[in-house]
């Protein structure tokens, strides 16, 4: 079947199987980590595994349906029955197995692809496991394999379903539920009787159904229903206990967190916790804590998921009443005006309208856990392939990160952490050999600072190898400097130049091609940072510093004749009154200026934009001294004009089309609805 | 979307295409009259303030805040080679929309919205290519003739490249 890109049933499919999978695989890590498998993830597991399965047979991609089932199947079974802890790995490994399956036919889904994937090896393989399983299970158990708790008496239901406005076709949801129900259904009736959207959507679609299934499993499966805006459910007859003696300590009592039963969970977590404790003091079991807060998905009612473009959209509405809200408190007819009521007026607008683009920023924002988490799996199977022991350790992953800017950083980060484990950390022989602990220790790093985010990915490794680089730097033409005169921190940044790549062999996890300087391209891309430092025998440590947000900067507008021009505060060292006589010419007309013993380039702004100003002597207009990694500039213009919030635009397409404009990263509305352009300081300082 | 809400709808889209046809906005530049479709064109507005962008060639005057959206603008003059003529009171600006990409037109002034049915156009002459670059077609109004523009072409013409690249 092919569904079409921007379809609501197709896109909402996507959405909640591509969470499942993932909140799957964070489980399975965690839960391999400290060692253990715990009835509630193994219900919450099967349950996973079943909304997979009932929502891709809906959606008609049978191979991850036909995977799905396998793995319900097999969980449906360790419900019953305890799983040998030999069997653990294997479990856990086949569980990823799928995992990864799944994520690549969605993938396939996301670009339009074919869902093609052949998912009957991990199904045999699933298969396998539970036969071996069943075979070492004791024979008398064999009877209820299927693991379908059984209840003596059927249960009596009446279900009505409302379906949501915009929800349209309900004849065809109204019989998918049916469809999917029916191996439940020992009988069933419903209202209407007939294919009649105009009634189920006035009526709601009502369905009486005799099944073995219990309460919560029927109200589970049915609250699973895409679209839907109310469920009753009510059981019928008197003899239909709700409580199902299948179901003897699953926690789904869907109303409370706090129940009773959450307590057993946060013991066994903090067990863990106690475990992981003298490895990893950060917050790495969070996840865990989250999942065993959250037993049963009711975590689903309490977020929403919201397109980004929507959010961009919002964001750009908020910046235009921010900037009306200046015309209105502002405006020329009522300046010099004593009005105290107005004023009073205007200051609560303020307040709110503040408030207002504080939320907005807030809402754009999320932690970098999720991306942090993401290198749990990646670390474990390279460590696995490669024979080496690894513990990944993450600090601060609660700190957040606009929305956009995540997407791009997550390449790079996952670059950098199989390098670290590929290259950077020895086995587990040579580092005994070098006196370290023969478990490598990688470390995620994240905090704030200032207006700006540092992610530094840190490993104990055996270093950078410096004779190496420079070795190799000078095969490929790449060193323009005198050896000696470079720092170390200079020679190490080598590696981040395209071209360079140093290790020999390709191995399967890192050097495929793709260079450092694709995370440097990358990193530069939502105006970010790289840099590398490293010690012989201590390890490494890269350093990304990204700004907190592509969206609002703090700025310090300058004058240039009638222009208007930003300067990110950022990269703002200070500015002052040149005298003239400070300035130094050099014969190529190079204009400098020393400033405590440091000589700085001069850029006249209005020469490099040829803007018309009066002001063309260096005494009469101010220096702005700009640094970015170490190097200065010092820029020419008439006068400051303030400091405050932009919201960061991007230039026209058509302008950008025509060409890349050096120094300039963007424009930004005034308060008066005047245009400012941003300066690009990193591109001004290339210039000079 | 029930059938009939959604015949509706595409009524309502063939309706408002029909009447968008054949209608063309006439402005002028220096002492010519020049049409261009109405079904491109979203806006008109005054004269703004424009903030020069640098490095653009000289057809492109810079940017303008339009209700918090920036969007360029283009000296249609200048475009057509013509010496640049500081903007007056009539002056004004013709926001188009072409493919997602909004653009903002400088013209002298703009006068009417004129109907022309195709059979009233003809081809221009193939005389010389450089002179016809923009005008996809003559149309005839009454003893009048006007010069109707391809948008598509004002907008992507490789002759911003080659001015570029010298």
């Amino acid at each position: 079947m092919d569904y079409q890109q921007g379809d609501p049933i197709f896109e909402a499919y996507i959405t909640e199987t591509s969470q499942l999978v993932e909140q799957l695989e964070e489980m399975i890590l965690v839960f391999e980590h400290v060692n253990q498998f715990p009835e509630e993830m193994i219900h919450e597991i099967f349950r996973i595994m079943h909304t997979i399965k009932g929502s891709s047979s809906m959606m008609q991609f049978h191979n991850i349906a036909a995977l799905a089932h396998a793995l319900e199947d097999l969980f449906s079974y360790l419900r019953e029955h305890s799983l040998p802890p030999a069997e653990w790995s294997e479990l856990s490994d086949l569980m990823l197995e799928g995992v990864d399956f799944t994520k690549v036919e969605l993938h396939k889904m996301k670009n339009g692809e074919p869902v093609d994937g052949e998912a009957s090896a991990v199904v045999q393989k699933v298969k396998r496991l539970l036969e071996k399983l069943e075979q070492g299970g004791s024979s008398a158990e064999s009877g209820t394999v299927e693991g379908r708790e059984e209840s003596a008496r059927p249960n009596r239901f009446a279900a009505r379903l409302v379906f949501t406005d915009d929800c349209e076709m309900e004849n065809v949801r109204a019989y998918q539920i049916i469809y999917n129900l029916q191996g439940w259904l020992k009988d069933y009736r419903h209202v209407p009787e007939k294919d009649a959207s105009q009634v189920i959507r006035n009526h709601g679609f009502q369905l009486f159904m005799e099944t073995d299934k219990s309460y919560d499993e029927i109200h589970k499966f049915l609250s699973n229903t895409s679209y839907l805006k109310e469920l009753e459910l009510q059981a019928v007859s008197d003899f239909a206990e709700p409580s199902g003696q299948g179901e003897p300590d699953e926690p789904e009592a869907p109303a409370d967190q706090e129940a009773p039963e959450a307590e057993p969970k946060e013991a066994e977590v903090k067990e863990a916790e106690a475990k992981k404790a003298e490895a990893a003091p950060g917050k790495a079991d969070n996840p865990a804590h989250k999942e065993m807060k959250h037993p049963s998905g009711h975590y689903q009612g309490k977020t929403i998921q919201v397109n980004v473009w929507k959010l961009d959209e919002l964001m750009d509405l908020v910046g235009e009443l921010v900037i009306a809200e200046a015309m209105v408190t502002q405006n020329p007819d009522i300046v010099g005006l004593q009005l105290e009521q107005f004023q009073k007026a205007a200051r609560h607008l303020q307040k709110i309208t503040r408030e207002i683009q504080d939320k907005v920023m807030e809402i754009r924002m999320v932690p970098l856990a999720t991306t942090f988490q993401r290198m749990h799996r990646i670390v474990r199977d390279m460590s696995k392939k490669l024979g080496k022991s690894v513990q990944l350790q993450l600090i601060g992953e609660d700190t957040e990160v606009d929305k956009n800017i995540i997407e791009h950083i997550s390449d790079p980060l996952m670059h950098l952490v199989r390098n670290a484990v590929d290259h950077g950390l020895e086995t587990a022989e040579e580092r005994e050999q070098a006196g370290k602990p023969r478990t490598g220790t990688l470390t995620l790093e994240a905090l704030n600072n200032g207006g700006e985010v540092l992610i530094i990915v840190r490993d104990d490794g055996r270093g950078l190898n410096k004779q190496g680089i420079l070795k190799k730097a000078k095969a490929t033409g790449l060193l323009h400097k005198p050896v000696a005169e470079m720092t170390d921190k200079e020679i190490f940044n080598l590696i981040f130049l395209p071209g360079f790549s140093t290790k020999e062999q390709i191995t399967e996890y890192s050097g495929r091609g793709v260079g450092m300087d694709v995370v440097l391209q990358n990193i530069n891309a939502v105006g970010g940072t790289i840099t590398v430092d490293s010690r012989p025998g201590e390890g490494t440590a890269f350093t990304i510093k990204i700004p907190l947000t592509l969206a609002i900067i703090d700025g310090m507008n300058v004058s240039v004749g009638d222009a208007q021009y930003t300067i990110p505060t950022t990269s703002i060292k200070e500015s002052f009154k040149p005298l003239a006589k400070d300035i130094i010419t050099d014969p190529d007309g190079n204009e400098m200026i020393m400033v405590r013993g440091e000589c700085y380039p001069v850029l006249r702004l209005h020469e490099l934009f040829r803007v018309p100003t009066e002001i063309t002597q260096i005494s009469d207009g101010i220096l702005v001294m700009v640094e970015d990694e170490g190097k200065g500039l010092c820029i020419f213009v008439d006068e400051l004009v303030g400091q405050q919030q932009v919201v960061v635009k991007a230039l026209p397409s058509y302008i950008r089309g025509l060409r890349k404009i050096e120094g300039i990263s963007g424009c930004t509305l005034l308060g008066d609805g005047n245009i400012s352009l941003i300066l690009d300081i990193q591109g001004l300082l290339k210039m000079k | 979307m029930s059938e009939a809400v959604r015949d509706e709808t595409i009524l309502d889209e063939l309706e408002e295409e029909d009447s968008q046809k054949d209608k063309y906005l006439r402005f002028i530049v220096d002492s010519e009259c020049y049409g261009i479709e109405i079904r491109y064109v979203t806006e008109i507005i005054g004269l703004q303030k424009i903030t020069p962008v640098p490095e653009m060639p000289d057809f492109v005057r810079g940017i303008v805040n339009l209700r918090g959206k920036i969007i360029p603008v283009m000296d249609v003059r200048v475009r057509f080679n013509k010496p640049f003529r500081e903007y007056m009171e009539r002056t004004c600006i013709i926001v188009i929309d072409i493919h997602d990409l909004s653009i903002g037109l400088i013209v002298d002034s703009v006068t009417e919205v004129l109907s022309i049915p195709a059979s009233e156009i003809v081809a221009p002459p193939d005389l010389n290519k450089r002179s016809n670059r923009f005008v996809m077609g003559i149309g005839k109004v009454g003893n009048e003739v006007k010069l109707l523009l391809d948008c598509e072409k004002l907008l992507n013409d490789d002759e911003a490249e080659q001015l570029l690249n010298n």
